[in-house]
């Protein structure tokens, strides 16, 4: 197992020993491969899903069987909603005793089947290489996801006569459709030159698949104006005179604004959720729906599509380009989105005594190095992030997809160890800071530099956004004590240096004196309870 | 409405719940599902019949190809293919209606396989609309059980559903 990584060239996996993985830790000693020891496994995925994202490389986790893996269940079904590559390994009891409810015996592979791309449960050892390269090659070609492997620990320390690593994946049922189809691509430049309001949505499959700038280049000769879903975030630099930010139900009233007016849309690596656009078929009737996915199950599912693309958009994009050729939208629907971004620009509403989060997070932005790496919780933290982190070269990190809080610090982890020279920074709540904070113990036993800003406001402020707007202001179970947990002496405990601030002057100052610290840094900003998401 | 699938898998465990679990979670619904091992050992095919309306059916075939052991899923465009499906039906029947159920037998080619004092059993290879009348006409005297395969489906004339076919 330990060869297979390295094989595959893993330089660094995350996770959390127990009895039945403890062969494949012995050999861990002997190995050039890092492992980073978690405080809990579920927050070995997330750190994996953090590394996967800004290394591009899948992420790799471990835990035991049982518990160990039950508690991967929710990091493995976060990265397959978010389609991040990752091999999860899991420890498993003799094969012999499987099915007999052995102590820490869990059917991992039948409880992750919905949330992975595939799993296995190895029942030969000599089939360990082509597994691993299997496992490796399924996680990180087509629309990437988890991969589990589940290891029974007879497998792990059976013989096997020699070692022979694949140097090729042959699976059968699995040949990702990679290049875009001629006549497809060709009605879908038709399409873009007739149309003259297009606007491009863009996901998480154009930045997986890495085509950021083409896609920047595309929007710039074409002049065709972009937003993106909270996965894409990131696609362009936020200030870009053709950005318009995220859509959605949380996004910026420029960005559905024109999606409504628009009479063609072409989708790029995006899925359209429910958050994302909530009435599809009202749209699809307007406008027409060019729809590039490498997964083909993703089109028609959500939204009707006049022309789809399937394939890798490395390929599709520049031929969709070339095939457009000399094309340029209109300028009246150039000066209707100026008109809009401004009608539609409102200054958030301050609150005394509080950090005001939306016009911090922009003024924050900007003291960042332009490629540094943002990583959002889930709850209102999120989507003040989502909308005013100005990012530039960097990434903005967070789960869209299944939205699980927690995810923040862990994943600011794996993003730390796939860029150390890259400033890391946490956004988080309160509340998901609870969530996630036992990894302060992984921050600090590995000197990381990962600056946590904790956005307090002693509520669990999206659910209690929502009973205020939904349930008439009756709040349940969204309050979370005023008194505690003291987070200077949390910090304090992990040796991280921390400050509370009450007003942006002050939060400004600390995150301008965070910066220039070197090691990891906690700035906690009360904020009003009153403040909303949008 | 009702739609027939042949579906290639590698003949590995855990197929089947990976293909049952797809279906109960996206809310597709079985009629019937029938498995086999295929000419290579190797591969197995699955016969089902399922229920819903072209965007179920699109999904359908989408979601099966996205599992790593299916090899490939084909749709059966309706009077494109041959169906069958065995079922064993044990009726009431004493020694004076006899006759009369040994005469439905012959008329719908079914197949008396056993009897006793007061049953008989039949066998019946057809398609599932055949057995639905065959169903029906056994029905006043008693059906005491039916055990039924599912529908298992082959293309007609020279196209078939293997792995190297392009179809």
């Amino acid at each position: 197992m330990v060869k297979c990584l390295e094989s595959e060239g893993v330089s660094v996996i995350f996770g959390y020993p127990g009895a039945a993985i403890c062969p494949f830790y012995d050999r861990l000693l002997d190995s050039d491969i890092k492992h980073i020891l978690v405080r809990q496994e579920q927050n070995a995925v997330h750190a994996a899903s953090g590394y996967a994202r800004s290394s591009g490389k899948p992420g790799v986790c471990v835990a035991t069987s049982g518990p160990g893996a039950t508690n991967m269940i929710t990091g493995i079904a976060t990265a397959y909603t978010d389609s991040i590559p990752i091999i999860a390994i899991t420890g498993q009891v003799r094969s012999d005793l499987l099915g007999r409810d052995v102590f820490q015996e869990a059917d991992i592979t039948g409880a992750c089947e919905p949330f992975v791309k595939h799993s296995y449960l190895v029942k030969n050892t000599a089939d360990l290489p082509r597994i691993f390269k299997e496992a490796f090659h399924i996680a990180s070609t087509g629309r990437p996801g988890p991969v589990l492997i589940d290891i029974p620990i007879d497998m792990q320390t059976n013989e096997i006569e020699s070692f022979e690593y694949p140097s090729k994946a042959n699976i059968i049922g699995y040949k990702p459709n990679i290049k875009g189809h001629s006549v497809q691509i060709k009605k879908a430049a038709e399409l873009i030159r007739s149309s003259s309001r297009p606007v491009i949505v863009a996901g998480g499959g154009v930045l997986s698949s890495g085509v950021k700038l083409k896609l920047v280049d595309f929007a710039v000769t074409t002049g065709i104006p972009v937003v993106s879903t909270m996965m894409g975030i990131g696609v362009m630099p936020s200030e870009h005179r053709l950005y318009l930010g995220m859509l959605g139900s949380h996004g910026k009233g420029v960005a559905n604004r024109v999606i409504h007016e628009s009479d063609l849309i072409i989708v790029c690596g995006a899925r359209l959720g429910d958050r994302a656009v909530a009435a599809p078929d009202q749209i699809s009737e307007r406008s027409k729906i060019i729809h590039i996915d490498i997964d083909p199950a993703e089109i028609g599912k959500n939204i009707k599509t006049t022309v789809p693309i399937v394939g890798d958009m490395r390929d599709i994009m520049s031929r969709l380009a070339d095939a457009v050729g000399e094309y340029h939208v209109s300028p009246m629907w150039d000066d209707t989105i100026e008109r809009w971004k401004k009608d539609l620009f409102r200054l958030p509403k301050e609150f005394d005594g509080f950090v005001e989060p939306r016009s911090f997070v922009a003024k924050f932005s900007h003291m960042l190095p332009s490629k540094a790496i943002l990583v959002a919780d889930v709850g209102q933290n999120q989507i003040w992030c989502a909308n005013n982190f100005r990012i530039k070269e960097g990434r903005f990190l967070t789960t869209g997809g299944m939205g699980t809080m927690g995810y923040s610090i862990p994943a600011a982890i794996g993003a730390k160890f796939a860029r150390p020279e890259r400033e890391v920074v946490v956004i988080c709540g309160d509340g998901s800071f609870q969530m996630g904070m036992n990894e302060l113990g992984t921050i600090a036993q590995n000197n990381l530099n990962i600056k946590i800003i904790v956005m307090r406001n002693t509520r669990l402020g999206m659910v209690r956004e929502l009973q205020k707007n939904l349930y008439r202001g009756r709040y349940s179970a969204t309050f979370l004590d005023e008194n505690s947990p003291d987070f200077m002496k949390i910090a304090q405990a992990y040796h991280i240096p921390s400050v509370m601030a009450s007003s942006n002057e002050e939060a400004e100052k600390i995150a301008a004196e965070m910066l220039k610290h070197d090691g990891s840094f906690m700035l906690v900003c009360n904020v009003s309870p009153d403040t909303p998401s949008i | 409405m009702k739609h027939t699938l042949s579906v290639l898998v590698e003949n590995q465990a855990g197929v089947l719940s990976k293909i049952s679990g797809l279906f109960s979670r996206r809310g597709f619904n079985i009629d019937s599902l029938a498995v086999g091992v295929t000419a290579d050992p190797n591969i197995s095919r699955i016969t089902i019949v399922a229920d819903g309306d072209d965007y179920v059916l699109e999904q359908l075939e989408k979601q099966l190809n996205k599992l790593i052991p299916v090899i490939k899923v084909k749709a059966f465009e309706s009077g494109s293919y041959l169906s069958r499906e065995l079922s064993l039906i044990k009726v009431n029947c004493t020694a004076s209606r006899r006759p009369e159920l040994i005469q439905i037998a012959e008329m719908m080619h079914a197949k008396v396989i056993d009897a006793a004092v007061s049953t008989i059993t039949l066998e019946f290879s057809d398609t599932a609309e055949q057995t639905e009348i065959l169903m029906n006409l056994l029905r006043p005297y008693g059906i005491r059980e039916i055990v039924r395969t599912g529908t298992v489906a082959i293309e007609k004339g020279n196209s078939s559903v293997s792995v190297q076919s392009g179809s």
